[in-house]
């Protein structure tokens, strides 16, 4: 098979304008997978079902991941002019002194949602090809392309991502839950998704239950929730 | 009333038995729980081995798995019941005909077990319609349903059919129908029903 570069490389030359990164995987299973940019994803999906080197003709595999906003903090060297007094000298005389400091500067890299695709080729006997795609945030801008009209595999998975990360899937034929009913509001497997309070705590509770079945005491003692 | 028991030996001995209608009715029924015939996860399994010739609970009178809850006194609750279900289950047991009771089999069923901290898994059954008897057990034996199958059998001897303690078909004023939950926004609606669940207190 075509190592990820020189599918990139393929990509590229397939699909005019198409935006490719490699997202490297230092793990041992080094699969390494493919950024792709979501107004292209759909001709890109084709080239790699229709390519004859290719012949990606097999989605095993579709998933969603949630990053939360990230918080970076740089620590950066600054060179500044500081007024200093000078020593011995006269009280009130003061030189200009460069001195070195370090600064730490905080930074917030937005959220974003992302659906992993996993590709095999079943007429060449390859893969897997791993694509990515990235919402924008992971608030309002949520849209991403479906791939159900290239891989009919795509249609339940595709739902479940909906289901569960909020994903919304444009092109797809019928983007209903799959597991939750029809009714439920939340997507449970982000990460700031808050369980309903219908624990039954045990006396022997820890670690993060501990801390749920602290907070559940709390707000029964404030008489916000039933016991 | 009861009868003396070494006076019942004796006239047994010479052929006569005696009997209360009390014991005689109840004996009847104890020895006659159809089961409904649903599994709901791999507890099932261990149903299915339970009626097979190996542990043949066919020998306590359960064998007849009955496919309609209109004809069924038994309902295993064998398995997780996830939210999305848990209506149906009530929905099943509403619809059996009185007598009816309920063995709760496996962690699951009884609890949420390994499934506790999940978003879709009802923490017990006992929340929404009331239980006769638990097993423990992931999933419990063959022997562990036959154990409970004879709990709910002596507890159905000793039932009396008047008074304060008479079971909930011989009782007018009992509760018949158990309200179906309703899906929510965030979770089933309501959580949890207070006339047959309560949250249990934690003795530290």
């Amino acid at each position: 098979m075509k190592t990820v570069e020189e599918i990139k490389a393929a990509i590229v030359a397939a699909v005019p304008g198409a935006e490719v990164t490699i997202v490297p995987n230092p793990s041992p299973s080094a699969q390494t997978s493919l950024l792709i940019d979501p107004a292209h994803a759909f001709a890109i999906a084709e080239f790699l079902r229709d390519d004859e080197d290719l012949a990606l003709d097999f989605l095993s595999n579709v998933t969603g991941v949630d990053w939360l906003d990230k918080e970076i903090a740089e620590k950066v060297k600054v060179t500044r002019q500081v007024e200093k007094p000078v020593e011995g000298g006269e009280p009130g005389q003061v030189q200009i002194v460069d001195e070195t400091v370090e600064e730490t500067h905080k930074h917030v890299e937005p959220g974003y949602l992302e659906a992993v695709y996993h590709l095999f080729s079943i007429a060449k006997k390859h893969g897997p090809v791993v694509l990515r795609m990235r919402t924008p945030n992971r608030t309002d801008k949520v849209e991403l392309p479906s791939f159900t009209p290239v891989w009919r595999s795509a249609e339940f998975q595709e739902r479940e991502v909906f289901d569960l990360f909020g994903i919304v899937f444009t092109g797809h034929p019928d983007l209903r839950r799959i597991l939750m009913w029809d009714e439920f509001k939340d997507h449970p497997m982000r990460r700031d998704y808050v369980e309903p309070d219908d624990f039954e705590y045990e006396p022997t509770a820890h670690d993060e239950v501990l801390k749920r079945a602290q907070e559940h005491k709390a707000e029964v003692a404030a008489g916000e929730v039933e016991p | 009333m009861a009868v003396d028991e070494k006076l019942k030996i004796e006239l047994g001995k010479q052929g006569i038995v005696v009997t209360t209608i009390q014991e005689l009715y109840n004996w009847g029924r104890r020895s006659s729980v159809w089961p409904m015939q649903f599994g709901l996860a791999c507890c099932a399994i261990e149903m299915i081995a339970t009626t097979m010739a190996r542990y043949d609970m066919a020998r306590f009178g359960s064998e007849v798995f009955r496919p309609s809850p209109r004809q069924a006194d038994l309902m295993i609750i064998s398995g997780t019941v996830t939210k999305k279900m848990a209506q149906q289950v009530v929905r099943l047991y509403n619809q059996m005909a009185e007598p009816r009771y309920v063995i709760a089999m496996g962690a699951c069923a009884i609890s949420g077990g390994p499934f506790k901290q999940g978003y879709n898994v009802l923490k017990g059954i006992d929340r929404y319609i009331p239980v006769d008897v638990h097993i423990p057990g992931c999933p419990p034996r063959p022997e562990a349903l036959i154990q409970a199958l004879i709990t709910l059998q002596e507890k159905i001897d000793v039932q009396p059919l008047t008074g304060e303690e008479r079971p909930r078909h011989l009782d007018a004023e009992a509760q018949g129908e158990f309200p179906v939950p309703v899906f929510g926004e965030h979770d089933l609606e309501p959580a949890s029903n207070k006339g047959v669940w309560t949250v249990p207190k934690i003795i530290q």
